[in-house]
């Protein structure tokens, strides 16, 4: 981006545009609905931990500690080790939105620039850079998810590092789509035939009219890239040590929870990964529909 | 139908996108990760002539493009090396589970495309009503669930709590059938939650998908025409809407295959159905990498073709492309 771009939210009329956006988010039911699990997810995440803080060597004593109902003691019961689920659910949650936010600014920031420069220079850079989006686009994204997590090992980077560079094809699609029609435009003309770089054009002028696009998309891949994780971690791939909700349900299912019908252990987590990625989803629907010209011309 | 020019371009991008695929594999699984000796010894403990024995035998010592040379050679065979844990052939392995992969996802397919598009007519033919937001809150609701866990859940409540199905395998062990019927009947009750789980978790997005571009068509002039006409709302809807927007739900299912394919793996597993997608989670466990590697490859090669055949229905199907 220029150094002299003035931030969005100080330019004239930006906050107005910020407010009226807000109001029609805030205006349409599922975007009313999507806000709502949204801030009470973020209140779980923040929250949460601090005030319910997980132990995860705080194990049972013996069996009669193992997969217990919950109690007084443990509101939504004991795992298979005789740990909190309670706790361990509200500390899985900061897990796996750590790992959809970061995973997802992986995928927007290369999806973007692909998308970008695809887009503003036609021939020989936008036709390789689009043959290799689409052969990530036709890759089947689980299975090259696992290949690639059993590979690499177990941790929290590497999850974010695979879920980030399968997740970017989609975003430079629309990217570059935007891109081609606004370089057309006559401001972009303009402003080049004044001498204006391709750097200073793309950065200026075109990337603040594609920020809005951006910002839907990404809103929606969050939710996608939360999939992913819990996915991944329930598949076994999770990193053991820093525990989602993924890896929560992975080790429910491993001991057997399911058959014993002990569902205060496989429930809470699977409930939080669906208010998040609900929230998300119907966030973004809401927003793509305000701020993606294809659909808003369509009414 | 079809013009030799465009038929000649596709067959090349495929071809190219094969070959792409091919060495992808190759370069994933053999080039990034540390020594594969280890992985078939499981031990870092080997004297230093049992490991060159084995470089030799496994063609290890030579240079990466002959190794690459040798995998096209043994793929071209359908040879897929040999599995670490089963000790046989991965081709015969796969041979055997394949079979079981394909009659869940297309018992699965037929439901979620038949209600999917049939639930997505519906709404749009109410649009603005509280049936469409509700269908579509209950698409966008269902889009969100986790596969696995709605699996995990439906095990629970109708497996585990009422005893109305069974929830794991394909087949009742032990059984002995009477009949050739009795065998169906067990077959369908083991397929039946698996099913049902993918279709609930995968149906959202054909139903936003019909609907919208339902929606669409449904605006267009030549629809006032029929209803100026005074044909009846069904006859509108069904034959002159319908017809038009099945195009974007043919796209839809190039990207439902790759979706339904993850999909496969988690009921596989929640459900130990015995087929690729269970293959994969065993394998991931047991770190079996030649096994991992034709599982990837398969489906990377299934769902291109997947792709490759919607693209050329689309040509049959509209004329506007055709023309350009």
């Amino acid at each position: 981006m220029a150094t002299k771009q003035i931030p969005l939210a100080d330019r004239p009329g930006a906050r107005a545009a910020l407010r009226r956006n807000w109001d029609l988010i805030w205006s349409d039911g599922l975007g009313r609905l999507g806000v709502i699990l949204l801030g009470v997810v973020a209140v779980i995440a923040i929250f949460g931990p601090m005030l319910f803080p997980f132990d995860p060597k705080a194990v049972g004593r013996s069996a009669a500690d193992i997969l217990q109902p919950p109690s007084a003691q443990h509101w939504l019961g004991t795992d298979e080790l005789g740990r909190d689920v309670f706790r361990a659910a509200l500390a899985g949650s900061r897990i796996s939105l750590l790992v959809g936010l970061l995973a997802t600014a992986i995928s927007i920031l290369v999806g973007a620039v692909i998308g970008l420069v695809a887009g503003y220079y036609p021939g020989w850079p936008d036709s390789v850079l689009m043959r290799v989006t689409d052969f990530f686009l036709v890759m089947p994204t689980l299975p090259l998810v696992i290949a690639l997590a059993a590979l690499f090992g177990q941790s929290l980077g590497i999850i974010i590092l695979v879920i980030g560079l399968t997740g970017w094809p989609s975003t430079a699609r629309i990217v570059r789509s935007q891109v081609l029609s606004l370089r057309e435009r006559q401001f972009v003309v303009r402003i080049r035939s004044l001498g204006a770089s391709d750097l200073r054009i793309v950065g200026s002028h075109i990337l603040p009219n594609v920020l809005p696009l951006i910002f839907a998309n990404t809103v929606l891949v969050i939710a996608g890239s939360i999939l992913s994780e819990a996915t991944l971690a329930f598949l076994g791939l999770g990193d053991p040590v820093h525990v989602s909700w993924g890896t929560m349900l992975h080790f429910a299912f491993v001991s057997g929870a399911t058959g014993r019908g002990a569902w205060w252990y496989f429930l809470p987590p699977g409930f939080g990964i669906v208010l998040v990625v609900l929230g998300f989803t119907l966030f973004g629907h809401t927003l793509d529909r305000i701020l993606n010209p294809r659909l808003r011309e369509r009414g | 139908m079809f013009r030799a020019g465009y038929l000649a371009r596709k067959a090349g991008q495929l071809a190219l996108t094969l070959f792409a695929v091919v060495t992808f594999n190759f370069v994933l699984f053999r080039v990034l990760p540390g020594d594969p000796l280890q992985l078939i010894a499981r031990s870092g403990h080997l004297p230093p002539e049992a490991v060159a024995r084995l470089r030799a035998l496994f063609g290890l010592d030579r240079p990466l493009l002959v190794q690459f040379w040798y995998y096209l050679r043994n793929l071209s065979h359908a040879q897929f090396g040999f599995s670490f844990t089963y000790r046989r052939p991965v081709s015969s392995i796969l041979a055997e589970r394949m079979t079981n992969t394909i009659i869940l996802l297309g018992a699965a397919t037929v439901f979620i495309v038949l209600l999917g598009v049939g639930l997505g007519v519906f709404a749009a033919a109410r649009r603005g009503s509280r049936a469409d937001s509700g269908t579509v809150v209950t698409a966008l609701v269902f889009w969100s669930l986790p596969t696995f866990w709605t699996g995990m859940i439906l095990v629970f409540l109708l497996g585990v709590w009422l005893h109305a199905f069974p929830i794991s395998g394909i087949t009742t062990p032990g059984a002995v059938y009477s009949s050739w019927f009795d065998q169906t009947g067990d077959v369908v009750s083991h397929i039946f939650l698996p099913t049902v789980t993918l279709a609930l978790v995968d149906i959202g997005q054909f139903i936003l998908i019909t609907r919208s571009s339902l929606v669409d068509v449904l605006t267009e002039d030549f629809i006032l025409t029929a209803k100026a006409k005074g044909l009846s709302r069904r006859n509108v809807v069904w034959r002159h809407g319908v017809r038009n927007a099945l195009l974007p739900v043919i796209t839809a299912s190039a990207l439902y295959i790759s979706l339904v394919v993850g999909g496969a793996i988690q009921v596989e597993t929640v459900f130990s159905w015995p087929g690729i997608g269970r293959l994969i989670y065993d394998a991931v466990l047991r770190r079996d990498y030649p096994i991992l590697e034709a599982c990837f490859l398969i489906f990377a090669v299934t769902v291109i073709l997947a792709n490759l055949a919607s693209d050329l229905l689309y040509q049959v199907l509209d004329p506007r492309v055709r023309e350009a």
